[in-house]
């Protein structure tokens, strides 16, 4: 038998799986980037993307079973489709609302992340509509003796919101296996984190219903993975919710149609870009020679190559017929 | 056959379809003891809490988890105490439960039931009396049923239930314990989107839902006996889809047509219904098409006198029959 040494401060993280960890962090920004010059091309009228986000839209659902567990995303989260099992193909048919996108065949804006076979639950853009719904299929999942967990992410303005607390406290009651991620990247839309509550981290709220918050560096990927995999253990266990704030920041303005110039210094953008979660994972691989310049080279075209790829299909792929507009309002008859 | 009252007919309806099958819950405030009126009495000891589940009070909660759970392989029946508690959870039910199935293009759907007391005349104040059908109606991707009679409630909560789409299904209050009818012990279920012609008549067709139907058959009554007018009444029970073809065929036939219905005249359900018959029925008519509704005012101030001076009642349904006769 040969024994396999850990890596240190891997959190039992394989070296294939810290470099797969690494491309999905490096192909969620790369998709979202290409997003973002798309539509400044003019080729789609909207995105939304996280970039700065990666560790955490990575690191949690690293954590969990795809396809077993339910997702339940937020508009920012490129990386969490990602690392469940969407592709650059699915995101940029979905970028370019195109008939085959398999979120919403172009009826939902482009970031709003759906596949039944991944169990990535739809969403809107109400800000926490999805949070109650985390509950309701975790309660359906523990009422079935089924040991699946429902993570659902949201960024710090959702926290104001009396959907999560009406959750958190159901979920709280009945010990739900709901895992809640709070992408805190200290902005709804211009508004600062001190305008939004009077507490330094929001994980604290997670004590008054019952269950654990803990706050986490939001841009180290492996603290995130530990904090998501103690979660998703409890909830498998039947123990019940875990709150994860992760601190973060958005890189980028809130959406195409935001300029973030109008509320932050681009000192402190410049301060959080020193900070950027894949500059500093990557740092952390090769400081333990997990990667050489050579290899990181080689990720980066992939991706590249990956993205390229998907946007030339998505590009020549058929638009939705118009009149399939009319279709779907209600769960039709058989044959029709 | 026993008779029933609609209460008793809507909780042998969840009886009968929770033994029936065990993705079934019913979920809500004081669902477990009972409820306020007594609809859920008994689930509890035959199902546990497990199937019959109280809530904390928030109801976005209690419909958002519902949504959540119907993804899931479980079929809820959300229990919203009255339907003016409806509007907290009015995002849940519009954003998320009536667009879940357009958005994500047919690929998730959401079969849940969102059952609720709803109408006045009950002295229930301003929060505990208003109609809410014509908010839902207005939204696509919801069916919304108004039911006001034992049979009725007991067939159609029964097709909401069984139904792959999100159904608002309200009861009428008023009509809870006040009418009895004979309903049947054994299944059945009843199409949603079916009217029903409760009153056959040719002078004038009335059209209405809820417990202005039972006022629109008393009126049909006395104008028949003090004028000898022939009235149809016809009882919409499903407001979306609603029955158009049932309401055109009747208005074929007798070339007049009132609307009657509860809520405030303006933006009202049968508001709805009085321009389809404008537009598709006018070859038809032989005098304006009329409503009887509430005035604009909330629905329904509390006072002995105030809540009957607003609502419409058989007196005032009767004088716009006469009137509209008479054109």
């Amino acid at each position: 038998m040969v024994a396999v040494k850990e890596i240190s401060g891997a959190m039992g993280l394989t070296g294939d799986q810290l470099l797969d960890v690494y491309y999905k962090m490096l192909l969620s920004r790369t998709v979202a980037q290409r997003e973002r010059m798309l539509n400044r091309l003019g080729k789609g009228p909207f995105a939304i993307t996280g970039e700065g986000h990666e560790a955490t839209q990575v690191g949690v659902p690293y954590a969990l079973r795809p396809g077993y567990d339910w997702v339940l995303p937020y508009y920012r989260d490129i990386g969490v489709a990602l690392t469940i099992g969407q592709t650059p193909r699915d995101l940029l048919l979905a970028l370019l609302s195109r008939a085959e996108d398999i979120s919403s065949g172009g009826r939902n804006m482009p970031s709003h992340f759906s596949d039944p076979k991944l169990r990535i639950v739809s969403g809107s853009a109400p800000v926490a509509t999805q949070v109650p719904h985390a509950a309701g299929i975790a309660l359906a999942a523990k009422l079935r003796g089924l040991d699946e967990v429902a993570a659902v992410f949201f960024g710090d303005g959702a926290t104001s919101v009396g959907d999560v607390h009406e959750t958190m406290n159901f979920a709280g009651i009945h010990k739900l296996p709901v895992i809640f991620v709070c992408e805190n990247n200290q902005y709804a839309i211009s508004v600062p984190w001190r305008l939004q509550s009077s507490v330094e981290n929001v994980a604290v709220r997670a004590q008054s219903y019952g269950f654990p918050g803990v706050t986490v560096d939001g841009n180290d990927v492996l603290a995130v993975y530990a904090a998501a995999r103690e979660a998703v253990a409890r909830a498998r266990k039947g123990e019940g919710a875990t709150f994860i704030e992760a601190k973060t920041y958005r890189q980028v303005p809130h959406s195409s149609d935001d300029d973030d110039r109008r509320y932050r210094s681009r000192e402190e953008v410049e301060e959080w870009l020193k900070k950027d979660p894949l500059t500093r994972f990557q740092a952390w691989l090769q400081e333990r020679r997990l990667v050489d310049q050579g290899a990181l080279d080689r990720m980066q075209q992939r991706a590249a190559q990956e993205v390229d790829e998907a946007t030339e299909y998505a590009e020549n792929a058929p638009k939705p017929d118009p009149e399939s507009a009319l279709r779907h309002v209600l769960v039709e008859e058989e044959g029709s | 056959m026993p008779e029933k009252t609609m209460i008793e007919a809507v909780r042998d309806a969840m009886l009968e379809e929770m033994k029936r099958d065990e993705r079934i819950i019913v979920m809500g405030e004081d669902v477990g003891s009972g409820g306020v009126f007594r609809a859920t009495e008994g689930l509890m000891g035959e199902f546990g809490p497990d199937r019959v589940l109280d809530t904390p009070l928030a109801e976005a909660c209690i419909v958002g988890s519902a949504i959540g759970a119907s993804l899931n392989g479980i079929i809820p029946i959300a229990e919203l105490q009255f339907a003016d508690f409806s509007h907290p959870a009015f995002d849940q039910i519009v954003s998320e439960a009536a667009r879940l199935h357009y958005r994500s293009n047919g690929t998730w759907n959401c079969p849940i039931t969102i059952r609720s007391p709803y109408g006045a005349g009950i002295h229930g104040g301003p929060y505990h009396s208003q109609s809410v059908e014509a908010f839902y109606a207005h939204v696509p991707g919801l069916k919304v049923i108004c039911v006001a009679t034992p049979y009725d409630a007991k067939g159609l909560l029964k097709a909401a239930i069984r139904d792959p789409n999100p159904v608002i299904f309200l009861e009428h209050k008023k009509a809870y314990r006040s009418i009895k009818q004979e309903v049947p012990d054994e299944d059945y279920s009843l199409p949603i989107g079916a009217a029903e012609v409760k009153r056959e008549g040719t002078d004038v067709s009335v059209i209405s839902y809820g417990m202005m139907m039972h006022h629109s058959l008393k009126a049909a009554e006395a104008v028949e006996q003090e004028d000898g007018l022939s009235v149809e009444v016809i009882d919409l029970r499903s407001i979306s889809p609603w029955d158009k073809k049932c309401v055109l065929n009747s208005v074929k036939k007798t070339g007049k047509a009132l609307v009657v219905y509860e809520d405030n005249i303006t933006g009202g359900f049968g508001a709805e219904v009085a321009a389809t018959i404008a537009q598709d029925g006018f070859e038809y008519l032989d005098g304006p098409v009329t409503r009887v509704a509430s005035p604009d005012v909330p629905i329904a101030p509390y006072a002995g006198g105030l809540e009957e001076f607003v609502l419409p009642n058989p007196e005032k349904i009767a004088a716009a029959i006469r009137k509209l006769a008479a054109y």
